[in-house]
Order: C-alpha cells, then sequence, then structure tokens
C-alpha cells in the first residue's frame, strides 16, 4: 500500500466493483450449451480468455457455468468458442455494463 | 409501430456520430440508435486518436482553432516504447520538434468524454440521438435491407448505416461477414488510474495539457502477439494490455487473461509509473486486427458498413489506430449517402462509391500497406527471444566489470550469440515489406 491512494494491485471483484453495472436480473445474455462443451470441446478456452473470469467450472458436474452479471461485453469468449456452444448477444438495452471513462 | 427516417445509424461510436454529424448537416432526417444509456457508454479505446488524418473531414470541429473546444485529454508529445525482456527493460524515447501542444498530430482522450461530445455536435446539427435502444434485426423487404427493429418498434429507412462496432452483428445478420474469426481479432483490457494533473506531469516531464504515449513490448504477454499501453489523460492514466485471440487459443491454457494486466503492472518499470492512482474502471473490448486480409464487402442494398465494424483498425506495431478509420470512414460513407439521396438509388452498386472512396483514402490505402504487419507481429521471437537479447547487449555494454572490458563488436557479438542467423535474416528480411 502506497502512503496515498491505494494498493497498486486490487483484486478483480474490486476492480469490477469500480465499473458501473445495471444488471438485467430477468434475462442472461450469454447462455452455453453444455452438451457442445461436453462433447465437442476439449481446450475449454472460454476459462481463461474472459477479463472478468466469468467462466468457472462446477467441480460436481464438470459443466462451465457463467456469471453474466460481471460481463464487459468484449466478446471474446464467443469468437474463441470453436464449437459455437455459446449464444451471446449484447443485454438487453439499458443493462450491462456502462463505462463512465471508456 | 413503424416509423419512418432517411437514415438510421446502428451505433453511437465515433464512425456512426461522425456520419450523422456530416448528413444532420446536409439536412438529412437521420435517428441514431445506442443500446447503451449514453454514447460512449459501450466503448472503450486505449487511447489516443491521430488528429492528422481526419481534420480533413472535419474541419469544423477538429480543423484549426475550432480543436481547441473539442474535449481532448492531453496533446501527445512524447512518445516512448519500451522493450521489457523476462526482467529488465530499456525504453526509447522521443521529443520531435513539432510534437507540441499547440498543434498536435494525435491527442488522447476518453469514450465517455469525448462521445457524448460528438453526439452533442451532431445533435446541434439535427441528429436525434437515442440511447437505451438496442437494435434486435434488420428489416428486409426481399433482397433489400430497408430498416430495423427495435424492442417491437420497426424503423424504416432509405439506408441502415451498421456503426455497431467490432463484433458488428448487423454485418452478420446482413449476410456480409461469416462467423468471427480468432485470428482477425485482438482483446483489449484496460484500466483508468486515477492521478491529480500536477502529479502525471511531474511523473513524466510534461506540461499543462501535454502527453505521453508509451508502448511496451517482450516479456508480458506469455510470448503471444500483443504489448501494453500507457496513454496520459488529464487527471488519469489509461493503461493496457492488448493480446491476439488466435494468439490466446494457441497458448492454450497456463495463463489468466484477467491476470495479464496485474502481471503487467507489476513489472517494476511500470508499477512507478501508476503507483499512487486510484482505479475508477475497469474495461475490456474487442479489437479488429485483420487489416484488408478479412474486410467484408462493406456494402449491400440499403446498407453500409462503418468503423470498427468493417473492421477498419490497424496495428502497425508502433502505432495502433481505429478511432482516425471510424470518424473518416463515418464521413465518407455520409458522403455516398448523399450522392445516392441525390439519384435516389441505394442500391449495392450505387453505394459502392464508398468502398471506392475508402480505397482511394488513408483509410484503405494504410490498411494495404500494412496488410502484411499482422503476420510479422505474429513471431513469438518478438517478445520473448529479441527482448532478451537486446537487454542482454545493453546490459553488456553499459556494465564495467573488473576486469578488462571486451571490444565493442565482441561485445555486442557475445550478446546476439543466442539469436540463429537464419531466423533473425527471415525476420530482417519481412520487415523490409512492412
Amino acid at each position: 500500500m502506497d502512503e496515498s491512494g491505494e494498493a497498486v494491485q486490487l483484486s478483480l471483484q474490486e476492480k469490477l466493483g469500480r465499473d458501473v453495472f445495471k444488471i438485467d436480473g430477468e434475462k442472461t445474455h450469454i447462455v452455453i450449451d453444455h452438451a457442445v462443451c461436453r462433447e465437442r470441446c476439449t481446450l475449454r478456452p472460454c476459462l481463461y480468455v474472459c477479463p472478468a473470469k466469468l467462466y468457472t467450472l462446477k467441480p460436481a458436474s464438470d459443466d462451465i457455468f457463467v456469471d453474466y452479471e460481471g460481463c464487459l461485453e468484449c466478446g471474446t469468449c464467443l469468437i474463441v468458442c470453436q464449437e459455437e456452444a455459446l449464444s451471446w448477444e449484447y443485454p438487453r438495452a439499458g443493462f450491462g455494463v456502462q463505462y463512465r471513462f471508456g | 409501430m413503424t416509423e419512418k427516417v432517411d437514415v438510421v445509424i446502428v451505433g453511437a461510436g465515433l464512425a456512426g456520430l461522425g456520419a450523422a454529424y456530416h448528413l444532420a448537416g446536409a439536412g438529412v432526417e437521420v435517428l441514431v440508435v445506442e443500446r447503451g444509456d449514453y454514447p460512449g457508454s459501450k466503448n472503450v479505446t486505449g487511447g489516443r486518436l491521430y488528429l492528422n488524418p481526419v481534420r480533413q473531414h472535419y474541419p469544423e470541429l477538429l480543423g484549426g482553432a475550432a480543436e481547441a473546444a473539442a474535449p481532448f485529454e492531453r496533446a501527445v508529445v512524447k512518445e516512448r516504447l519500451t522493450v521489457l525482456a523476462e526482467s529488465g527493460g530499456a525504453s526509447l524515447e522521443l521529443h520531435a520538434p513539432g510534437f507540441d501542444g499547440g498543434h498536435p498530430h494525435s491527442v488522447t482522450l476518453l469514450r465517455g468524454v469525448f462521445d457524448r461530445w460528438l453526439a452533442e455536435k451532431a445533435t446541434e446539427r439535427g441528429a436525434l440521438v437515442v440511447p437505451g435502444y438496442k437494435v434486435d434485426d434488420l428489416v428486409w423487404d426481399s433482397d433489400r435491407i430497408v430498416g430495423v427493429t427495435a424492442a417491437g418498434d420497426e424503423v424504416r429507412a432509405d439506408v441502415v448505416v451498421a456503426a455497431d462496432g467490432a463484433l458488428s452483428f448487423i454485418a452478420e445478420r446482413a449476410g456480409l461477414r461469416a462467423r468471427h474469426d480468432p485470428a482477425h481479432f485482438a482483446l483489449g483490457i484496460k484500466e483508468v488510474i486515477e492521478l491529480p494533473a500536477k502529479r502525471i506531469e511531474d511523473r513524466f516531464g510534461l506540461g499543462p495539457g501535454e502527453g505521453l504515449a508509451a508502448l511496451f513490448f517482450g516479456g508480458i504477454t506469455h510470448g503471444m502477439t500483443g504489448g501494453g499501453f500507457l496513454y496520459t489523460n488529464q487527471k488519469s492514466i489509461s493503461i493496457g494490455i492488448v493480446i491476439g485471440m488466435g494468439a490466446m487459443l494457441e497458448h492454450g491454457p497456463g495463463f489468466e487473461a484477467s491476470e495479464l494486466l496485474d502481471e503487467f503492472k507489476a513489472r517494476p518499470e511500470v508499477t512507478q509509473l501508476v503507483s499512487e492512482g486510484i482505479v475508477v474502471e475497469y474495461s475490456a473490448h474487442a479489437i479488429p486486427e485483420a487489416a484488408i486480409q478479412a474486410m467484408p464487402r462493406l456494402v449491400t442494398d440499403g446498407l453500409i458498413i462503418v468503423g470498427d465494424a468493417a473492421g477498419l483498425a490497424l496495428n502497425m506495431g508502433i502505432s495502433v489506430r481505429g478511432m482516425d478509420f471510424a470518424l473518416a470512414s463515418g464521413a465518407l460513407a455520409a458522403q455516398t449517402i448523399l450522392k445516392a439521396r441525390a439519384e435516389a438509388d441505394y442500391s449495392a452498386r450505387s453505394l459502392a462509391r464508398y468502398e471506392a472512396a475508402l480505397r482511394n483514402s488513408f483509410v484503405l490505402r494504410d490498411q494495404t500497406t500494412f496488410a502484411g504487419m499482422g503476420s510479422f507481429l505474429e513471431n513469438p521471437r518478438l517478445y520473448e527471444l529479441y527482448p532478451q537479447t537486446l537487454l542482454k547487449l545493453l546490459v553488456s555494454l553499459f556494465t564495467v566489470d573488473e576486469g578488462p572490458k571486451a571490444g565493442l563488436w565482441k561485445t555486442g557479438m557475445a550478446a546476439l550469440r543466442d539469436v540463429p542467423l537464419s531466423k533473425a535474416l527471415t525476420d530482417l528480411w519481412h520487415m523490409r515489406r512492412l
């Protein structure tokens, strides 16, 4: 920690906490087709390319889950998902991240 | 509900707002729809805008004395290039005559500020900019695009301008682009870190209003195509990292994209540049990096694609461009639409004038000239072997040991020992095509 200001490294949760999100409680904008993941995908790039690390393995089932609420809307997961297991669209109007600086 | 306007523009970024500004100025009825809460709210830049290419297209906004009113952050007067080895790094800083605050060749900016200002300018000319409105689909009349649908409403228009950014789902729906190819995109991750203006000026040796643009290459990308950047804003620093999506796939697991920026910031060469600041925003965005190779058709019957949606961005290694292309493509699209209106012909054949105008302008000429840059920058030696070698060479040159010092030539050759000559020659040979 510096004398003034703050620790240079924040946790990812703290960083996302600095962003303005308007969360759509009714509709996720990312849907995973688990059957495709299980049957066709071996690389699982969504687990390591997301800048908000929203994709995680659920230990019990070995399925991948996404926490769409912290989505930065970059689309990287969609682009790298070669097996097309993702239905990905922008959040509905009025929802999602609202960058103040950008 | 169905409405009809002359032109509907999807996306209030620089390309869309630029087109709206020109069209509204010519008396065309323009509607700009934006899914975010305000223009800029979904947009991210590194960011720096090169002004010289766009002044000609926006003389009233960015030419001569007018640019003083634009909400830029700082005029870039210093360029810095840093090569980072596994540990240690070397920087080159350019202070050149003409790189001054008076008539800057480039400026730093923040999209949350700049895009709102540009939207105001377009609105003052009569454009209608509506945020909080997400386009769901295109409206077709047989093979022709005649409008868009959003939230159950239908908006019909003579022309639809797809200015919906790097992912452009509109281009895909219009059949102008296939599925996104990871090889043609990079991921940009950025933090905005607040610091008092005086602190920034003291830290980087800048006067009031003066800025620094810094790029970083080498041991920060796990050998993947990409690099770091740092731009000084008025009261903040934009710091980030860009990584090729294709490179991330090839690399496979073993790193976390969400940690790349932290790793970069943890480098001692970088930590000191952002210390004592407060992170106020964390953002990420896709960047088109295909240059001309993957350029889709940019028009079809009733539709024109502009800016990032058209893939108009260019990583030239030491300069990274996109916003200048976006502004210029918006202006050129507007010119084409005005001609199409005069002839009442919005067919692909009529709108193809836009592609010709881009080809004749710096937009596609630069894309063509630097078409080989992408594959050149994919070379892993650029990120590991060469930075390592350069640092070794510099360290041995700058070191005085207890024993007699070897001659310069011998020192140099010793440092270069690890570089396979044939590879180095191949890389040099490729450089001449850049």
